[in-house]
């Protein structure tokens, strides 16, 4: 992966290294981030990606290894020299100014002239649908409002690259997708490099056009969202991305299996333990001959179809090979 | 998408809550009673009866005398020194008291747990106690008493001897008004700054301060409170000389051990002064108080 990413707007991270006494939160790490991209550093609590965001922001130093931003050695130099846009999970607003001023922050720090901010204000405040909230202090706004202020005020300064720390973290479920669709939306309009962190799969699939899944202070794969999703290189990505299900010893999408009501080859026959509905799926789980405990994801018309019923038998059947054959990872709880 | 965007959706209807619950959570039980009674009583007889008594005995043969006492040569002169001892020791207070807080909150640095505990000391020990240990380290034959006699500077029974007295015992309110609300307000607005391009003086300036200003100036107020009324260590570094080194404190104190009307008169219509500047301070305090919880 030596494409032109150190270039125009690209990050370039090389043999990151960063540990807090004991605990390594990073472990010889390289990353390249494509200039004009979205892309997504997903990965569990602790696992090293928010450091990483922190150590390119500048907020953070690395113990080892170097930054480049835009073809430039950044990794010596401080946060306000970066050209980087940073917008935390709790917004970090201004208390003190109201939004218009929180947005005009970068360009004052700047000595623009008046009536260019004032323009620049304006343009930026109508991006991000916050026109009529101009004069209003952030204590005035809701969590979704206050973190496209937050937006708005670090695109204002033009920065290269937009670094994002669990944006939609702090914001309730509905708010969260809205504002997904509309950070897609806003990345097409402004092409700024962006990066940004998410521990929610589903976030990162919907968003990003390339994700990143780090885990234990390692870069675990780098791909777009369907390649992670069909061809996982590990057990982690796969069970990470999404819901999976041990059946036969093997890992599968409980989605990829075929519930049969009589025996054929490649089957495995198991036991209905209960058939739970949520919303428009329901979840079969079963118990296999061999003691695993394989679950199905299906819809209430495939359950009508099949007959099933609880303490019924059926046979399971992996409707795709597993990407990651011949692994046999406990599957995660699914939640 | 838009709309959606900028106004949340409407709450769903909440059902109002059962009248019962309402009524047990108002109710005023005989324990609330006694507490107020007690509280009452309380203010009444170690405030309310004593301020009473001293405008009482201060304008008890009119305002004439009063006017004399003010308008009398110590009098005044306690007044400009106690102003200029006050006013040198807020200006301390506010330089100190920003610059240690974010020294205390934002830098990890060895002793900085005892570096806290030390400069609430002198809130913890008696004013008299620090008066002498300044005169120990100060006084002739103190430390660096004599290095600062053939230096010219004269700091025990002078004015920066009064001054330091005064900080000693105010600074820890200032300090202990900003550390609270700069660890409520976190490093990330300052971090924000910092990516938007500002440099230190720049996030000092534009987000650091206007998030403590309240804090700042409530517990600068207090500090004055705190500064003019100080009695105890000023009362050993000063030597209480009057007309020269004497504050509105010592002169209340002074007078009042004087025989004769006309002395105790002064040390009411001086303690009449201190207590209306107290007054007015309260009121100021009063009226900071609300905007710094909105802030």
């Amino acid at each position: 992966m030596t494409h032109d990413s150190g270039g125009a707007s690209g990050i370039e991270v090389r043999g990151v290294t960063r540990r807090f006494g004991d605990f390594v939160a990073l472990d010889d790490v390289d990353l390249d981030v494509r200039p004009g991209g979205l892309t997504a550093l997903l990965g569990p609590s602790g696992g090293g990606k928010s450091t990483l965001l922190r150590i390119i922001a500048g907020l953070d130093y690395p113990d080892a290894g170097t930054v480049r931003i835009a073809g430039r050695d950044a990794t010596f130099l401080p946060p306000q020299r970066r050209s980087v846009g940073f917008v935390f999970q709790h917004y970090a607003a201004f208390k003190h100014l109201t939004t218009a001023r929180n947005v005009a922050f970068g360009l004052e720090i700047r000595r623009r002239p008046r009536d260019e901010v004032r323009a620049r204000v304006a343009e930026l405040l109508r991006l991000v649908h916050l026109e009529q909230f101009a004069d209003r202090l952030p204590s005035q706004l809701s969590g979704g409002q206050r973190q496209r202020m937050a937006l708005a005020r670090a695109l204002a300064v033009q920065p290269e690259v937009l670094l994002l720390d669990e944006p939609f973290g702090a914001l309730d479920a509905q708010v969260r997708k809205e504002l997904r669709d509309w950070l897609r939306r806003l990345h097409d309009e402004v092409h700024v490099t962006t990066l940004f962190v998410t521990h929610d799969q589903e976030e990162a699939l919907e968003v990003a056009d390339e994700i990143v899944v780090i885990n234990q202070g390692r870069i675990e794969q780098v791909g777009s969202p369907g390649e992670l999703y069909d061809r996982p290189a590990n057990p982690f990505v796969m069970a990470f991305l999404g819901p999976t299900t041990v059946l036969g010893g093997e890992l599968v999408r409980p989605h990829d299996v075929e519930v049969l009501t009589d025996a054929r080859a490649g089957a495995h026959e198991a036991r209905v333990t209960k058939l739970l509905r949520i919303g428009h799926e329901v979840r079969a789980e079963t118990r296999a001959a061999d003691g695993s405990t394989p679950w199905v994801q299906l819809n209430r018309v495939q359950v009508d179809e099949l007959g099933l019923v609880e303490g019924g038998t059926v046979w399971l059947r992996a409707l795709v090979p597993s990407p990651v054959a011949g692994v046999a990872a406990p599957a995660p709880v699914p939640a | 998408m838009t709309d959606t965007l900028a106004r949340p959706a409407a709450p769903a209807p909440q059902p109002a809550p059962p009248a019962r619950v309402r009524r047990a959570r108002r109710r005023t039980g005989p324990v609330a009673w006694v507490l107020r009674v007690v509280a009452l009583l309380y203010v009444l007889g170690l405030v309310a009866l004593p301020v009473a008594s001293v405008v009482q005995h201060t304008f008890a043969d009119g305002l004439a005398p009063v006017l004399e006492v003010l308008t009398s040569e110590d009098f005044l002169a306690a007044a400009r020194l106690t102003a200029q001892v006050a006013g040198i020791a807020v200006v301390l207070n506010t330089v100190f008291g920003v610059g240690m807080g974010i020294l205390l909150v934002r830098y990890r640095f060895p002793g900085r747990r005892l570096l806290s505990a030390v400069i609430d000391l002198p809130v913890s020990i008696s004013p008299v106690v620090v008066g002498v240990a300044l005169i120990l380290v100060y006084g002739t034959t103190g430390w660096f008493g004599p290095a600062l006699q053939d230096a010219g500077v004269r700091v025990i029974f002078s004015v920066p001897g009064m001054v330091m007295a005064t900080v000693l015992v105010s600074l820890p309110l200032v300090l202990r008004e900003i550390v609270p609300t700069l660890e409520e307000a976190g490093i990330e607005q300052e971090q924000a700054a910092q990516s938007l391009g500002a440099n230190a003086w720049q996030r000092f300036w534009r987000v650091t301060l206007p998030t403590i200003r309240w804090a700042v100036a409530y517990g600068v107020v207090l500090s004055l409170a705190r500064s003019l009324g100080e009695f105890g260590a000023v009362r050993v570094v000063s030597g209480s000389v009057a007309g020269e080194s004497q504050t509105l404190t010592l002169f209340v104190n002074d007078s009042y051990q004087e025989f004769g009307p006309d002395a105790q008169r002064a040390a009411f219509a001086a303690a009449f002064v201190l207590m209306a500047v107290a007054v007015v301070l309260i009121v100021v305090i009063a009226a900071l108080r609300p905007r710094e919880e909105t802030s």
